[in-house]
């Protein structure tokens, strides 16, 4: 299991460092910071922009190899992500920001999985009864909607009872309450409730995919050979069905959970937007009409590493949950 | 018959309006082995299932299953679980679906033992070892802790077999337990079944499509056919004197090892769709049909616990008919001389690499598939080749088909070597060499017209429109379909009709060779016995050679001229069939038939069986010396000089005497 | 998949060839949620491509008499903030969406079947070369990249906008087509008509791409929806359809701030946009159970 996850470990560095470098590539070929600098007031002279880019390593008259050499070096070397377009330090945004997206990410979608695999599995046992046709109309209306449109109505409640109450009942803006005074247990508190939103924002839509999938392979395994035999020696199906049935069936979800978190990443940088928070999404959107192109390469690298960790976690997941891969 | 232990009386299972079982009855005794015989969709499996309250919640069953004269049919599920497993176990046909894939062994065997007996975790997997080391599993502390994907599939059937006697049941009931297994292997677990049986004195149910395995197990006998038994009796008066048409028509249409029996009778047509037929359900396909048997369905009767379901039953009873002489056997024009060598094999190796990663694969090991396989097949002739799984015998035919040049030895073919074929060459010998498959279905593209799948070949040929359109017809009818059957889909036929259409395709372009890859294992022996019918006649009107591929030992012995037998890659004996079939030299080849069970109860009783020990080696590893080693019969019992030779030398094959056609790769053929 | 037909007694007496058509076709009938799905889509089609007709103003046209009017009788959905006629937009922009969303499907669906095909079918190199692009293109959320890219693309148009769609959309279901190819491959009707020197590119076209079109038509239906998903959130956020063109995302993303006070500048566009996607995964969920055999459960 160990060399199994090592070589996909291996295999994952080397798509990580192609990856990486044609982001670079993209970015700097798509964005243009010559002409934000161009566009200030006063103009600056040409030699003058000229120097600027030089010095922030995004000049366009560097052969792009050239540019990545430097950059790689420094990434590697000191772990330096570069300066932003306004001569600021990529690392420390880059290290203000993270910890607001993986907050989100991590609580999103663990949470939307846990939800997910129960509510399928439920769904998939009370086939065709009153629970597996709510679940069913509520994933499908759920899945229809793109995650930033969930957020905006969540949004749009949360402001509608504002000013129905006249008070802030669920916080919609930010991640925590500026100056709030109190000790530890207040400001988690706090946390917790500007998490809220957002979170759900982003779990309902794992809820939905997670289930409907997680109510398919576990029908499947309904009719396996395997559940009547556990049948046959003497277990009443409602055991078996969870010993045996459901053990089984939450194999595939790790497949799933490395897609999913795809779309999740998407959908975070959405909700950050618009509930305001400072994470790497928001970053990103601000770093493209800016021309920033270190900031855009930071947040690529920020969503390759954890789409490959993502993905590394269902593979450790897969082979811990079947035997058969453990080779 | 208060004696008896289960009593099944007029049970019914229906999936919502098709009846799959109509009125069923059984009685099993203590201690006895009731045999449940039928094709597929007789409804076998079904009434084993309801037995135990198994079926899937779509299925209606009613009548009655009575265990020492208590209800099971309608007792609530915690009921029931509490008789599953501890005085009905079950035993099913495919061991690898049948655990579960996440579980070690020893736990899903722990498991059983403590629903129904309470028990220390460490007791319990104590009596769990014991019960591998019962079944004949080697090791079985360490066979505890496999995972159920770790075990070959007779391992897994042990393994299934000691969890279903975990509990010393009252019934075992076994459903088709052998069927997915080799033959040797077969042997061995029928052996394991009979070791359980006479631990526990459990009587067991065998529920199977082979005749030959009832023969040799049962007690008593059941036939049942659309649904219902239609007879009844002790084993050896039902193979003797079978006074239901159905049944006669059944042992006729097996071929038997021993070459006795006479020409296979082939019953005409297929079981009716369920649901569809007033009167006797047989009727469309009975020889012997009246007026009568459509009026009413006719009921189970008779004497001496002989009952059958006809009509005629009495005078079937009185005559005795042989079951050529009831149904019709189609004449089969005799085959001509064979003529001159169309292929040639010699030395032919074949190995996989076994490859590990993902996207840099690295080599771990190799797998020696075909290690040195000698053929060679004359014009109007057919070769047997027989092997169990991981022979070899597969590979040793796409090797074949390939039309390259093989790893090492050489490959003739109408007398062209495939490592030097241009463009043209290639055409003509991809013209020459046709295939049939083993399964019917999945060999014929479900998405395409009859027509279509039959005029591939021809169209591959590059045929002109007009000759594509003129072969057609002619083909479908040649093969005993009509030439209308061109525009209907594949799922649209039956199994037997599949295959006749998959011959037809072969035939289209007028091969010389025909490559049969076990082309009737799929099919029921009723069905099966039409089409090795049909291909024997197609050889004498075409003067078509054969390659057969078979596992099935009686089969080759009916059709084939010559017989080759491969084991782990390499060919250990191969001869005329009947030097090969009634003096085997090889060892492997003797335990290989006594493994054969025979239709014919007493003269199963009267056979002593070769049972070979453990599976057959992974082909990854290449023991020196004789391939055939580790598991031979005769090895173990020779002097320790001998012995050595076995050990440290390949044995070549030879012949057994100069110039006769009988080869065997032993140093000690005749030991 | 043919385990059920497989087990169908065949009737040699019925009627030439009632085909696979009429068998999916009754079964899809019967599923009632796919026929309400098929009859939305249907209505919201033509809402789409006739709607401007029926009313008389123009999308684009401002009045700055009837601002932010509510829905009446003679502008439907209201006016926005500079007197447009918000139902002669959401129409417009629904159909651009539509379209969108139909075009991706098409464009990703044909990539996916070519690619995971000859990579299932080719194996060896081919088959490495292809799944390491389609793990390099997963690597990135395709936001990221359109998202870039989308300011090169001004003056390019929407159909540029298709493209970039397409091309970050078809790699799982690539990938799915290549497992399925990998099995088809090793069937026997495949390997008997290699054996009969068929070529390959043959083979792919006549038996690997038929059956893998039940996945394929399953796939592209669901594609439709998500295609307009992803134009939506991308417009909102200003990477995807620009002004002038309209589309349900930009409609969406001028009506959000004044949702909470004039929610027809918003509620009209989301709830057409999450009619249209429930629509489509109804209809998707109806394929499903009527092209895939095993989906019923009733026989055994
Ligand atoms: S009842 Fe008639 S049709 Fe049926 S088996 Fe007997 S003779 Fe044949
Ligand atoms: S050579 Fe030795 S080991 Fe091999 S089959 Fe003959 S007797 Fe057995």
């Amino acid at each position: 299991m160990i060399g199994y996850l090592a070589r996909r470990l291996g295999y994952y560095a080397v798509l990580l460092v192609v990856a990486v470098f044609l982001a670079y590539a993209l970015a700097s070929a798509a964005l243009g910071p010559r002409t934000y600098f161009e566009a200030k007031q006063p103009r600056p002279s040409a030699a003058a922009v000229d120097r600027q880019l030089t010095a922030l390593n995004i000049n366009d008259r560097t052969p792009v190899t050239t540019r990545f050499g430097v950059w790689a070096e420094d990434l590697v070397l000191h772990g330096d992500l570069g300066r932003t377009i306004h001569d600021t330090s990529v690392n420390e945004e880059f290290g203000r920001r993270i910890w607001v997206s993986l907050r989100l990410l991590l609580v999103g979608s663990l949470l939307g999985m846990a939800l997910g695999v129960a509510g399928g599995a439920w769904s998939a046992v009370k086939q065709y009864r009153l629970p597996d046709r709510a679940l069913t109309i509520l994933s499908f209306v759920l899945l229809s909607m793109p995650v930033f449109l969930v957020a905006l109505f969540l949004k749009n409640g949360a402001i509608a009872a504002k000013d129905a109450t006249g008070r802030e009942v669920i916080p919609f803006v930010g991640y925590e309450t500026p100056g709030l005074a109190g000790g530890v247990g207040a400001h988690l508190a706090d946390w917790g409730l500007h998490l809220l939103l957002p979170t759900l924002a982003l779990a309902l839509g794992g809820l939905a995919t997670y289930s409907r999938y997680q109510r398919s392979t576990m029908l499947d395994v309904l009719g396996s050979d395997y559940l009547r035999t556990a049948e046959a020696k003497g277990l009443t199906r409602n055991r078996a069905l969870l010993k045996h049935g459901l053990r089984t069936a939450v194999i595939p979800m790790s497949t799933m959970f490395a897609y999913n978190f795809l779309a999740l990443f998407t959908g975070a940088a959405f909700t950050e937007t618009i509930f305001a928070w400072h994470g790497m999404g928001e970053w990103f959107i601000q770093a493209i009409n800016e021309q920033d192109v270190n900031a855009v390469v930071a947040v690529n690298l920020f969503a390759a590493v954890t789409v490959l960790a993502a993905g590394f976690l269902a593979d450790a997941l897969h082979a811990a949950l079947d035997p058969r891969v453990r080779y | 018959m208060s004696a008896s232990l289960l009593e099944v009386s007029d049970l019914t299972v229906d999936f919502g309006a098709v009846p799959a079982v109509r009125g069923v009855d059984l009685a099993v005794r203590r201690g006895e082995t009731l045999g449940i015989v039928g094709e597929s969709g007789s409804g076998k499996s079904v009434t084993a299932l309801a037995v135990l309250g198994l079926l899937p919640r779509a299925a209606a069953v009613g009548g009655s299953v009575r265990l020492d004269g208590r209800e099971l049919v309608g007792l609530p599920d915690k009921e029931l679980a509490r008789i599953r497993g501890s005085r009905i176990a079950m035993v099913f046909q495919d061991p690898l679906s049948a655990f579960t894939p996440v579980y070690r062994i020893g736990d899903q065997i722990v498991e059983a033992l403590r629903i129904h007996r309470p028990q220390g975790r460490a007791a319990a997997r104590r009596r769990a070892a014991e019960l591998l080391d019962l079944v004949g599993i080697p090791a079985p502390e360490r066979a505890l802790d496999s995972f159920p994907h770790e075990f070959s599939g007779g391992m897994r059937q042990r393994a299934m077999i000691a969890m279903a006697i975990a509990n010393d049941p009252d019934i075992l009931l076994a459903d088709e337990p052998t069927t997915a297994l080799d033959v040797t292997i077969q042997a061995q677990v029928l052996d394991v079944l009979r070791t359980a049986q006479r631990e526990t004195g459990a009587a067991l149910v065998l529920v199977s499509h082979d005749l030959g395995v009832i023969a040799g197990m049962a007690d008593r006998v059941a036939v049942m056919y659309a649904g219902r038994v239609v007879e009844t009796a002790p084993v050896d008066e039902l193979f003797a004197r079978p006074r239901h048409p159905y049944t006669l028509g059944l042992i006729g249409a097996v071929p038997r090892l021993d070459g006795r029996g006479g020409p296979l009778v082939p019953i005409p047509g297929t079981p009716p769709a369920p649901g569809t037929v007033t009167g006797c359900p047989f009727a469309a396909r009975c020889p012997l049909v009246e007026d009568r048997c459509r009026t009413a369905e006719p009921a189970l009767t008779g004497d001496d616990g002989h009952l059958a379901a006809c009509v005629r039953a009495g005078e079937l009873a009185a005559r005795a008919p042989r079951p050529e002489e009831v149904y019709p056997v189609p004449p089969v024009p005799p085959a001509g001389r064979p003529g001159e060598e169309i292929l040639r094999v010699t030395g032919l190796v074949k190995t996989f690499p076994v490859l590990k990663g993902t996207v840099f694969k690295r080599r771990v090991g190799t797998v020696h598939a075909v290690d040195g396989v000698d053929l060679a097949i004359r014009r109007g002739e057919t070769l047997g080749l027989v092997g169990e799984s991981g022979s070899g015998k597969s590979t040793t035919l796409y090797e074949l088909l390939a039309l390259t040049r093989p790893e090492a030895g050489r490959i003739d073919l109408l007398g062209r070597d495939t490592a030097g074929l241009d463009r043209a060459g290639t055409r003509e010998l991809r013209r020459a060499v046709q295939i049939v498959f083993q399964d019917p279905m999945a060999s014929l593209d479900p998405r395409m017209p009859v027509g279509d799948i039959i005029a591939e070949p021809l169209r591959a040929q590059a045929a002109p429109r007009a000759q594509i359109d003129r072969r057609i017809p002619q083909l479908l009818r040649q093969v005993g379909l009509e030439p209308a059957h061109a525009s209907r889909y594949p799922h649209q036929f039956s199994g037997g009709q599949r295959q006749r259409i998959s011959i037809a395709r072969a035939l289209a372009v007028e091969p010389e060779l025909l490559v049969l890859d076990e082309p009737v294992s799929a099919l029921d022996v009723s069905i099966q016995a039409g089409v090795l019918n049909l291909l024997q006649r197609l050889k004498a009107e075409l003067g078509l050679a054969y390659l057969f591929v078979s596992h099935d030992l009686s089969v080759i012995r009916h059709l084939a001229d010559r017989v080759s037998v491969m084991y782990l890659g390499h060919t250990v004996e191969a001869g005329t069939v009947e030097s090969v079939f009634e003096s085997p030299r090889h060892p492997y080849t003797r335990a290989l038939l006594s493994a054969v069970p025979l239709p014919d109860p007493v003269a199963e009783r009267a056979r002593t069986r070769i049972l070979l020990a453990g599976d057959p080696p992974s082909p990854r590893e290449r023991p020196s010396g004789c391939p055939f080693r580790a598991r031979c019969q005769v090895h173990a019992l020779l002097d320790d000089a001998r012995r050595a030779r076995c050990e440290q030398e390949v044995p070549l094959p030879q012949a057994a005497a100069p110039g006769v056609d009988h080869l065997a790769a032993c140093h000690y053929p005749d030991a | 998949m043919t385990a059920v037909l497989d087990t169908a007694p065949a009737e040699p007496k019925s009627p030439a060839a009632p085909g696979r058509g009429r068998l999916v076709l009754t079964r899809l009938l019967a599923a009632r949620g796919a026929t309400a799905g098929a009859v939305i889509v249907l209505l919201l089609f033509l809402l789409a491509f006739a709607g401007p007709y029926l009313t008389p103003w123009d999308y684009a046209t401002p009045n700055y008499t009837a601002i932010r009017q509510p829905p009446s009788a003679e502008h439907w959905f209201g006016t926005n903030g500079i007197g447009q006629d918000v139902f002669a937009q959401t129409v417009r922009g629904l159909q651009k969406s539509l379209v969108i969303g139909l075009l991706v499907a098409l464009l990703s669906t044909l990539l996916a079947g070519l690619v995971g095909a000859c990579a299932g079918y080719f194996g060896g190199w081919a088959d490495r070369a292809l799944m390491f692009l389609v793990d390099l293109l997963l690597i990135f959320p395709s936001f990221l990249i359109i998202a870039i890219v989308s300011p090169k693309l001004k003056g390019a148009g929407w159909l540029a906008f298709v493209l970039l769609l397409a091309l970050f959309n078809w790699m799982i279901t690539a990938r799915v087509v290549r497992s399925m190819t990998l099995s088809l491959r090793e069937r026997e009707f495949v390997r008997a008509a290699r054996y009969m020197g068929v070529a390959p590119f043959r083979i792919i076209l006549r038996h690997i791409l038929p059956n893998v079109s039940s996945f394929l038509i399953i796939d592209a239906t669901v594609t439709v929806g998500g295609a307009v998903m992803s134009e939506t959130a991308l417009s909102y956020f200003g990477f995807g359809v620009r002004p002038p063109d309209v589309s349900l995302g930009t409609l969406l993303a001028a009506g959000t701030d004044q949702a909470p006070v004039f929610p027809w500048l918003f509620y009209f566009a989301a709830g057409l946009l999450v009619l249209f996607v429930l629509a489509i995964n109804l209809i998707g969920d109806g394929l499903r159970d009527a092209l895939d055999p095993t989906s019923d459960r009733s026989t055994p």
